[in-house]
């Protein structure tokens, strides 16, 4: 496996001590790789991102990053978080900053950049999405889908290693699905490294370059998107891509 | 009383009415003191309680009960007649004072927290996300949030305060209460007292209450209002 950026080894979660949530879980992206991680809800999919993100604390195992373990320390955390950015199912803008403020805020205190240099970056990637005439509008003036397009760019400003989304268009009406996702195609034709959650399985088709059918915190199969969606080792990931409604022939 | 002899002595209250005033301000000046030394006890207090210091954080609960529910009066007879007893003298008017912080403080904090909780969690974490530290995280945007969902709360209590100053009589502090009270044991001229001890204290209350719904109109529309579904 290639140069690897962002690693887990043997990583556990349980929220209660006993009955883990995220199994042992070894997993592995490369730069500029995107993976799609499917799998029932409740499978542990959105914890597995959390993990990853530092949201939740993990019971045993290693979270590498560009092959060096992460600190403990609060400073180690910081600086880590900002190198992998999440975006999050509920539209998740700071309400009381416009659109602008909302982007340029964490660039500015948290990496001390020039206010002027992140304010010509960040309209540079508001105009990108098709939000700049928005950057002085407050979040409860946008859609759904405005709102969560903003929020990408808000975590694509830090420059981050990793983009870590999180079913970002589950809360989303029909028609808005799509220009997020359209947002989220280009980049990774830039080559962004990114993990998504997802349950739009056109899209994942669409996008990843591996999938991982995650079921019961445990990694169940991990192909490419041709090989898993046409078909599908196990009995779980058939089973559950019937759920979808999915005529495997037709694809 | 009012069926037998409903006419009201004016020329009486006109020409006590200036007491009133004197009364009015010496309320007013203790209620502002009390209010905004409430308000900075309470958000000390919700800092401590919400950064979670170890000793502090017990300290502040254990006042927080204590002041909430206890009366004001007895807050009161505490600092003006036990505190002596320690060797601690105060008037009249810091213990008015005193006594309105130790009270509001603990109402003023519980404010702050509502506005806290309110705050969707989701908002701590795309901070986290996004690299900032708890300390920015709480300034930055947890603050600005909660102050406007406890704007109404604020407001509430503020009056809540004015009102509890009725009680200052109690330790000898010439208020609106006091003097009402001296004129009916004076002269006996209840109703006359009694009618502008009311109307003393709607000509307070009145106008920071068309003020507080005023705020909370502006909060509500700043916006931005709350997060959460659309």
């Amino acid at each position: 496996m290639g140069d690897s950026i962002l690693k887990t080894v043997g990583l556990t979660k349980s929220f209660d001590g006993k009955n883990p949530v995220l199994k042992d879980i070894d997993f592995s992206i490369n730069k500029g790789e995107v993976v799609v991680i499917i799998g029932p809800s409740g499978c542990g999919k959105s914890t597995f991102l959390r993990c990853l993100s530092l949201l939740e604390n993990i019971d045993s195992g290693e979270i590498l990053l560009a092959g060096k373990p992460i600190g403990l320390d609060k400073k180690d955390i910081h600086k880590y978080r900002e190198k992998i950015g999440m975006v999050f199912q509920s539209y998740d803008l700071f309400p009381h900053k416009t659109v602008l403020q909302n982007i340029i805020l964490a660039p500015v205190i948290v990496q001390k950049r020039k206010k002027e240099e992140v304010n010509r970056e960040a309209e540079k990637l508001l105009e990108r999405v098709g939000l700049l005439e928005k950057k002085n509008v407050y979040p409860r003036q946008l859609s759904g889908g405005q709102k969560q397009r903003a929020a990408i760019v808000r975590s694509l400003i830090m420059n981050p290693e990793v983009l870590l989304l999180d079913e970002i268009t589950a809360a989303l009406d029909p028609e808005m699905v799509r220009e997020v996702l359209q947002v989220v195609l280009e980049l990774a034709k830039e080559g962004m490294t990114m993990i998504i959650v997802t349950h739009e399985m056109n899209f994942a088709k669409a996008v990843a370059d591996r999938v991982i059918f995650l079921d019961n915190g445990e990694i169940a199969e991990e192909e490419t998107p041709q090989e898993f969606f046409e078909c599908p080792k196990t009995e779980r990931a058939k089973k559950f891509l019937n759920t979808f409604d999915y005529e495997t022939s037709k694809i | 009383m009012w069926g037998s002899d409903v006419i009201m002595d004016y020329g009486f209250m006109a020409e006590y009415a200036l007491m009133y005033v004197k009364a009015a301000e010496l309320t007013i000046k203790i209620s502002a003191y009390g209010i905004i030394g409430a308000f900075a006890v309470g958000l000390i207090c919700c800092l401590i309680k919400e950064l979670k210091i170890p000793v502090l954080y017990r300290i502040v609960q254990m006042y927080i009960e204590l002041s909430r529910n206890t009366p004001l009066i007895i807050q009161l007879f505490f600092l003006y007649f036990g505190f002596p007893k320690m060797g601690i003298v105060l008037s009249s008017r810091s213990c008015g004072i005193i006594g309105l912080i130790f009270l509001g403080g603990s109402y003023m904090a519980e404010a702050f927290r509502t506005g806290i909780d309110s705050v969707p969690n989701v908002q701590r974490e795309s901070a986290y996300s996004l690299g900032m530290t708890k300390r920015q995280t709480f300034l930055r945007i947890i603050i600005p949030q909660a102050v406007a969902t406890s704007v109404p709360v604020f407001c509430a209590n503020v009056i809540f305060l004015i009102k509890e100053t009725s009680v200052f009589s109690a330790v000898a502090l010439a208020d609106l209460m006091y003097v009402t009270k001296d004129l009916i044991g004076l002269y006996y001229k209840t109703d006359e007292a009694l009618l502008m001890l009311v109307i003393s204290y709607l000509i307070i209350l009145l106008p920071i209450s068309f003020i507080s719904s005023w705020i909370e109109r502006r909060v509500r529309y700043a916006g931005f209002g709350n997060t959460g579904s659309v």
